[in-house]
């Protein structure tokens, strides 16, 4: 069946195609990269989508949740900000940073462009393009297929800008936010080029790994030419929570991880820590936030030869319900005056909790995004492991920095079990407003930075 | 509450507790299930079997209580401990394992850590297993007195040995003080974790470039070793450098032979035992992948030493855990010797090791596996001799 309310009406590849500003040099098949965008996707999956993309005026309405189980959920490309931050975590991830291949700020433009339509395609649940099937049988599909008949499963496409962007060859040096450094070298860092860094990124959660994947190998495809892949991440498990009614889930050492987490619930906290403001510096970053992206590997052997107490002293909590060492259940406030038989505290203060606690940091908070991730085994047969750490920050010089300097120097767990292979920070701007209109002339994500 | 399986009639008991005993290698063996449960309240220590047979007994103990809270098995003097578990937080469970002799004991909980708390008779019957008490106490006193000489003879050869090395490293003859470095820093190695319980000290001598943070002064050993084996051009430093290097070494290292030496410096049994698994999660982590000595590529020689450390440390409890756990020393003693043989093909402390360059990655992987075959069984060494 086909979407819901959405009239059986493609972008034709008038609208979208043709119109880019292609430098001369490498002029750009843009009606191609259109058609393959724009043209209707022949099904739909049965309930996947009420909303969709609906056309009216040349404009996409938004997509809308509809009642349905959890993976025939579909969540809305528009809004004040970009999906894929505060909404409820998914199981899945894929993340990819790219190297922008192109000197043309024009072709960057006309990259976010297609991206952005395309993003608001695929959180639909619907193919690019003629879709996987269709279109002219001596080209290759718009759609690579692999989610065919699958429905959007939540999938969130989220797009980061990094400081390489504002390097100087797109004359975009004099807008970059303060809050975009150049992340220190933390102590024990053992940063690999091949995860680290990146002048664009796309995080595509869901919670079927093949969607996610499916979003980020047609978005890489169509980059090429423009910006290729740098590094890409798979994340199998979510280690977060991001709102209220998600269970805390555990982290690849066996212990419940963010349960401390800034939640979608908490506006408060998430005004405070996790969305920029004009205030913040730069006009385009309001509404956008910040996203620390670290692989972090476990030395699971090791770890997973170290006793009980020895785990438990290094995180701060049990491993089994999660309770702070210093009493109570999952959420009760770690107490870290409590203090045992010796004097010395029962939450050790060089644990993972007593050293990224908010109270140890002026308050800081971070909302927490992390996916277990496993790449298989290293040259010497030991699992390559661990925490894709992914963190939603206004600042990462007071919120990120200073947490994870103090961990990398003093914490059991960090300085004894982990290493840290791959490090990126990118800044996230703000959504589109419902109803923009997408396209080769139309709206996209970042747009208020070239503007 | 379902009546815990060890109060059942002794005709049961023998399985359980058979099970039991192998619960402390089988991680998922349901212990918890046999358990003897404990409750710790403000005022009342609610355990749930008086009278349990001798051997490996489980107690489960949960704080229901608002302060943190101790649980102690004592003799029937109310005086000598059996076994404890302290720094029960509020709401907490923790599980505590101990072999148990038949006879007559006390169970005592103490909410708040003071006072005498509270206090029940508690009885063991004679199960007709071997049970590894006695003088096990004062066993593994023993043992920590004669790992502690252990330690301060090695860091006084240590200071010797840098002072040796530091000599020929400031008079600017570095073939010699590249030919001294490794055999000087073998003792370090063997000690590592006894040097490394001092915080301050560590980073300052033994820190490797990527463990430094943005602005920290680098210092230490591996700075010398990155001035002697410069990876390029242009790692020269000048004499006032290096005698600044060389004093800083000296002095830390004098330091640690003033701590180890001095009269209020202990190891525990625990400590002991879990420094030989540390020694070999050091080789697991620095010196199998060539990162603990990256430019001069000695590291076979730390490895070694880690692996002497280890095998020191396991001698002094090796007579303890014998009794608890034959099994275990069985594996342990044949998996020291595969690795010590395997290490052997590549040289020797005394005589040179192969540069971890020249390593081929068969022989590499072949090393890890061998180190993997080992650590695992020794993680268990700490449990098996304080048990």
């Amino acid at each position: 069946m086909t979407h819901g309310d959405g009239p059986d009406a493609p972008v034709t590849s008038q609208e979208v195609g043709g119109g880019a500003p292609a430098s001369p040099t490498a002029p750009v098949d843009d009606a191609a990269a259109g058609s393959r965008l724009s043209r209707r996707a022949i099904i739909g999956t049965a309930g996947a989508v009420a909303g969709g993309l609906a056309l009216a005026g040349g404009g996409f309405a938004a997509g809308r949740a509809t009642a349905s189980p959890l993976q025939q959920h579909a969540y809305d490309f528009f809004g004040a900000h970009q999906s894929g931050i505060v909404t409820p975590q998914q199981d899945r991830l894929h993340f990819a940073a790219f190297d922008i291949t192109t000197d043309s700020k024009a072709r960057v433009v006309s990259l976010l462009r297609r991206w952005s339509e395309a993003a608001a395609r695929l959180m639909t649940g619907s193919e690019l393009g003629a879709g996987a099937a269709g279109g002219a049988y001596a080209a290759p599909p718009d759609d690579t297929g692999e989610a065919l008949g699958l429905p959007a499963s939540g999938l969130t496409i989220t797009f980061g800008f990094g400081p390489g962007l504002f390097d100087d060859r797109f004359g975009l040096a004099s807008r970059r936010p303060d809050q975009l450094i150049d992340l220190p070298h933390f102590s024990g860092d053992m940063l690999d080029d091949r995860f680290t860094g990146g002048d664009l990124c796309i995080q595509a959660c869901a919670d079927d790994p093949q969607v996610a994947v499916h979003a980020i190998r047609n978005l890489s495809r169509l980059a090429f030419g423009d910006a290729a892949i740098r590094w890409a991440q798979l994340g199998f498990g979510r280690t977060s929570s991001t709102t209220r009614a998600q269970d805390t889930p555990r982290n690849f050492m066996g212990f419940k991880d963010g349960t401390a987490n800034v939640r979608a619930e908490d506006t408060d906290l998430v005004d405070r820590w996790v969305w920029a403001e004009r205030a913040d510096g730069q006009e385009w970053m309001a509404g956008g936030s910040y996203l620390v992206a670290r692989r972090i590997r476990i030395l699971a052997e090791i770890w997973d030869r170290s006793s009980l107490q020895e785990q438990e002293a290094s995180v701060g909590r049990t491993k089994g319900s999660g309770a702070p060492l210093s009493g109570g259940t999952e959420f009760t406030e770690p107490d870290f005056a409590v203090a045992g038989r010796d004097g010395s505290p029962l939450i050790p203060a060089d644990s993972h909790v007593a050293l990224a606690h908010p109270s140890a940091h002026g308050g800081a908070r971070m909302l927490r995004r992390g996916y277990n991730f496993t790449d298989g085994a290293d040259d010497l047969g030991r699992l390559d492991a661990g925490l894709f750490f992914l963190a939603y920050v206004r600042d990462p010089r007071e919120q990120f920095v200073p947490i994870q300097d103090a961990l990398s120097k003093s914490d059991v767990m960090t300085v004894d079990y982990l290493r840290t292979t791959g490090s990126a920070l990118f800044a996230v701007p703000r959504g589109l407003a419902p109803g923009s209109m997408l396209g080769s002339e139309g709206a996209y994500v970042g747009q208020e930075l070239f503007g | 509450m379902p009546r815990p399986a060890l109060a059942r009639p002794a005709a049961a008991s023998g399985a359980v507790l058979s099970a039991l005993a192998l619960s402390a290698c089988v991680p998922n063996a349901a212990a918890s299930d046999q358990a003897i449960t404990v409750d710790s309240s403000n005022d009342a220590c609610t355990v749930s079997a008086t009278e349990v047979p001798s051997g490996t007994v489980v107690f489960d103990v949960t704080n229901s209580g608002d302060d943190v809270t101790e649980f102690y098995v004592l003799a029937s003097d109310g005086l000598r401990i059996i076994t404890e578990v302290e720094n029960v937080g509020p709401g907490i469970t923790r599980q505590l394992v101990a072999q148990v002799a038949p006879g007559d004991y006390l169970t005592q909980c103490r909410p708040g850590m003071t006072g005498d708390g509270v206090q029940a008779a508690f009885t063991v019957t004679d199960s007709g297993q071997d049970v590894a008490t006695g003088d096990r106490a004062e066993a593994l006193t023993a043992a920590g007195d004669q790992y502690l000489l252990y330690v301060r003879d090695q860091i006084q050869t240590l200071q010797d040995k840098t002072d040796a090395f530091l000599a020929a490293y400031t008079a600017g003859d570095d073939d010699q003080a590249r030919a001294l470095y490794a055999d000087a820093r073998v003792h370090w190695e063997r000690v590592e974790p006894v040097a490394e319980s001092f915080g301050d000290l560590d980073p300052m001598m033994d820190a490797r470039e990527a463990d430094l943070a943005e602005g920290d002064t680098w210092t230490g050993w591996h700075r010398i070793e990155k001035n002697l084996w410069p990876p390029a051009e242009g790692y020269d430093l000048t004499d006032a450098e290096r005698q600044d290097l060389a004093d800083k070494l000296a002095a830390d290292t004098a330091e640690l032979a003033s701590r180890v030496a001095a009269d209020d410096f202990t190891i525990t049994a625990s400590q002991i035992g879990n420094g030989a698994k540390e020694l070999l999660d050091e080789v697991a982590k620095g010196k199998i992948t060539g990162e603990e000595e990256i430019w001069s590529h000695t590291d076979l020689w730390d490895f070694q030493a880690n692996v002497d450390g280890a095998s020191v440390a396991y001698g002094v409890l090796h007579d303890v855990v014998a009794e608890t756990d034959p099994a275990l020393v069985e594996e342990l003693d044949s998996r020291f010797s595969e690795l010590n043989d395997l290490l052997a093909q590549h040289g020797s402390i005394d005589d040179g090791f192969a540069l971890y360059t020249d390593l081929t990655e068969d022989q590499i992987v072949e090393l890890a596996r061998s180190v993997d075959a080992l650590s695992e069984p020794l993680s268990r060494l700490t449990a098996a001799a304080v048990l």
